[in-house]
């Protein structure tokens, strides 16, 4: 059971959970999301099987696209956008390469840089990932912005670390527990895909026997 | 709130629906009789009964577009359901409750309540509205009626005494029934409910819309990840709707019945839209099932602010709100089931 992955939480989960926890939960524990988040997870599986371990080499890179990652540590699995091996002497010997190699993640998304940390954690947990399966250290790592179209570096930090550990022992309080928490509304409903299933605005109406009263 | 997309109805008997592309086509035998995207439907509803392809099937369910087969007289004969939404959490919830006819019977009386009290205001509102035409002082007595047991639905905890309560309030409800035709009282009376078959007028028009309104109600629970076939005031039946059956009680009096009230106070539909059956069952004409349907959906566009959400939304939208609702209740958020309540 402990080290099935099967039951492994969902990497990209962070995101959600960082930007709202109720979010989460109603994308990962009630499954009112789920096409979607299948599609998007299935449009990686995809790619990967199309290209399984297409690397592409780039003067001192090495890139690899759709690299599903888990950590046990964390109890996650996940799929990284790219993952990019850069040549490095303080790195680590990969099989059936030359040289020393420090893996680099790179997440693509959508918009601009926002405000809320969600992307940073996904790209943090996404490096724990890495840290734990290549036995190395990921010391930075990128989030790639289509409006900007540029690349942020993200410094690896251990604060951030213990974030993201603190975030998914949060995760797995609530799912096994199955609890959805209660909405607290605020203005990142408004960029809130969920937000017809949510009602966060519910919260401050009348109570329904109140309500029902009004009829009699 | 979400979008309310368009319904097709298919009413020509015998027709076959396919996928093509992202499009359904219609035929019939040899003829092409139309083809839509699928992209702007949110509901297929086919009269008569050739088929649909497994192919349509597949992408109704995958698009969360509804596709329920009707009799040409408007009766349901059964729905493509694509695999549930996932949401075990949820029915899960919904089934322990139902186990329980304690918890049952006070989800029971929201929807009941409701039932009631817009059975009420829809009296209520005829006095104000037709004052010389009907027998206010008796309506108004009924409706004084109405709230005794009003007071008392609200104190029931046993499903018995509601059904009970239920059926003695849609007595005097449909003793008023009559008196609220305006028109054309030579085809359209009502003397009581009769389904299998209707054998008079009004009886086919109130079946159909209450099929049609079951057919809703369906797909927004669904919509929403409930099981439409675990009810609370209906209880389990063998490939009945139960809890489609139960939100409908509220919604019966306020969208089917004021509807068709409407259809006939403004001769939209008249006493040459019916045949009778050798069996005495009366059936809508194919024009007036046409005229039916349109009115139909064009009646689905008209707006309201939802009493509850306080949202300006379509009535073709309320069975989605009330699924919403209950979900939103059974998962814990609200401490009871907010009915819908019109006045
Ligand atoms: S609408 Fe607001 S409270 Fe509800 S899930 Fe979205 S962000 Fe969270």
């Amino acid at each position: 059971m402990e080290n099935n992955e099967d039951n492994y939480l969902m990497l990209s989960g962070i995101q959600h959970f960082r930007f709202c926890q109720r979010q989460w939960a109603l994308i990962h524990i009630e499954q009112q999301w789920a096409e979607n988040v299948k599609t998007i997870e299935g449009q990686h599986i995809h790619e990967k099987a199309d290209q399984p371990f297409i690397r592409e080499k780039r003067h001192n890179k090495l890139i690899v696209r759709a690299m599903q990652v888990r950590s046990h540590e964390l109890k996650t699995t996940g799929i990284c956008d790219v993952v990019e091996f850069i040549e490095d002497e303080q790195g680590i010997e990969l099989i059936n390469e030359e040289g020393k190699y420090i893996p680099v993640p790179v997440e693509y998304k959508r918009g601009k840089p926002k405000a809320g940390q969600e992307d940073i954690v996904q790209l943090v947990a996404q490096a724990m990932c890495l840290e734990e399966m290549f036995v190395c250290d990921v010391p930075k790592a990128y989030l790639f912005y289509d409006e900007i179209k540029r690349r942020v570096e993200v410094e690896i930090t251990n604060e951030l670390r213990d974030e993201v550990r603190f975030i998914f022992k949060q995760m797995y309080n609530y799912y096994d527990r199955r609890h959805t928490p209660k909405v607290k509304p605020g203005k990142h409903c408004k960029s809130c895909s969920l937000e017809n299933l949510c009602l966060p605005t519910l919260i401050d109406s009348t109570p329904v026997r109140q309500y029902m009263e009004r009829f009699l | 709130m979400r979008k309310l997309l368009n319904t097709l109805f298919v009413t020509t008997p015998n027709s076959y629906l396919a996928l093509k592309g992202e499009t359904i086509v219609v035929t019939a035998g040899e003829d092409h009789l139309g083809q839509v995207p699928l992209h702007n439907l949110e509901a297929i509803c086919t009269f008569g009964y050739m088929g649909a392809s497994p192919k349509l099937m597949h992408a109704c369910a995958e698009r969360n577009i509804s596709l329920t087969f009707l009799s040409t007289s408007g009766k349901f004969l059964a729905r493509v359901v694509g695999e549930s939404k996932g949401n075990v959490v949820l029915r899960k919830t919904q089934y322990r409750l139902s186990d329980s006819t304690n918890e049952s019977a006070k989800i029971a009386r929201n929807f009941i309540f409701a039932k009631v009290a817009n059975q009420k205001w829809i009296l209520e509102r005829m006095t104000r509205d037709y004052p010389m035409r009907i027998d206010v002082p008796a309506f108004k007595k009924i409706s004084a009626t109405l709230s005794e047991y009003l007071q008392e639905i609200l104190m029931v905890q046993d499903l018995e005494i509601l059904r009970g309560l239920e059926g003695q309030a849609a007595n005097h409800y449909f003793r008023c029934f009559d008196q609220m035709i305006l028109q054309q009282k030579d085809d359209f009376f009502f003397k009581t409910r009769n389904r299998r078959p209707p054998t008079d007028n009004i009886n086919a028009l109130l079946s159909l819309a209450y099929t049609l309104l079951a057919k809703d109600v369906s797909a927004a629970l669904e919509n929403v990840g409930l099981d439409a076939y675990v009810g609370y005031l209906h209880r389990d039946r063998p490939g009945r709707a139960s809890l489609a059956l139960d939100v409908m009680e509220e919604l019966r009096g306020v969208i089917a019945d004021r509807f068709v009230l409407k259809l006939i106070n403004k001769k939209i539909i008249t006493g040459k839209d019916f045949f009778a059956k050798e069996n005495g069952a009366v059936l809508l004409t194919d024009e007036g099932r046409e005229k039916f349907i349109n009115a139909w959906r064009e009646r689905k566009q008209e707006p309201l602010t939802h009493p509850y959400l306080k949202e300006k939304i379509n009535w073709g939208l309320v069975p989605h709100a009330q699924a919403m609702l209950l979900a939103r209740h059974l998962r814990g958020d609200l401490e009871e089931y907010p009915p819908f309540l019109w006045k």
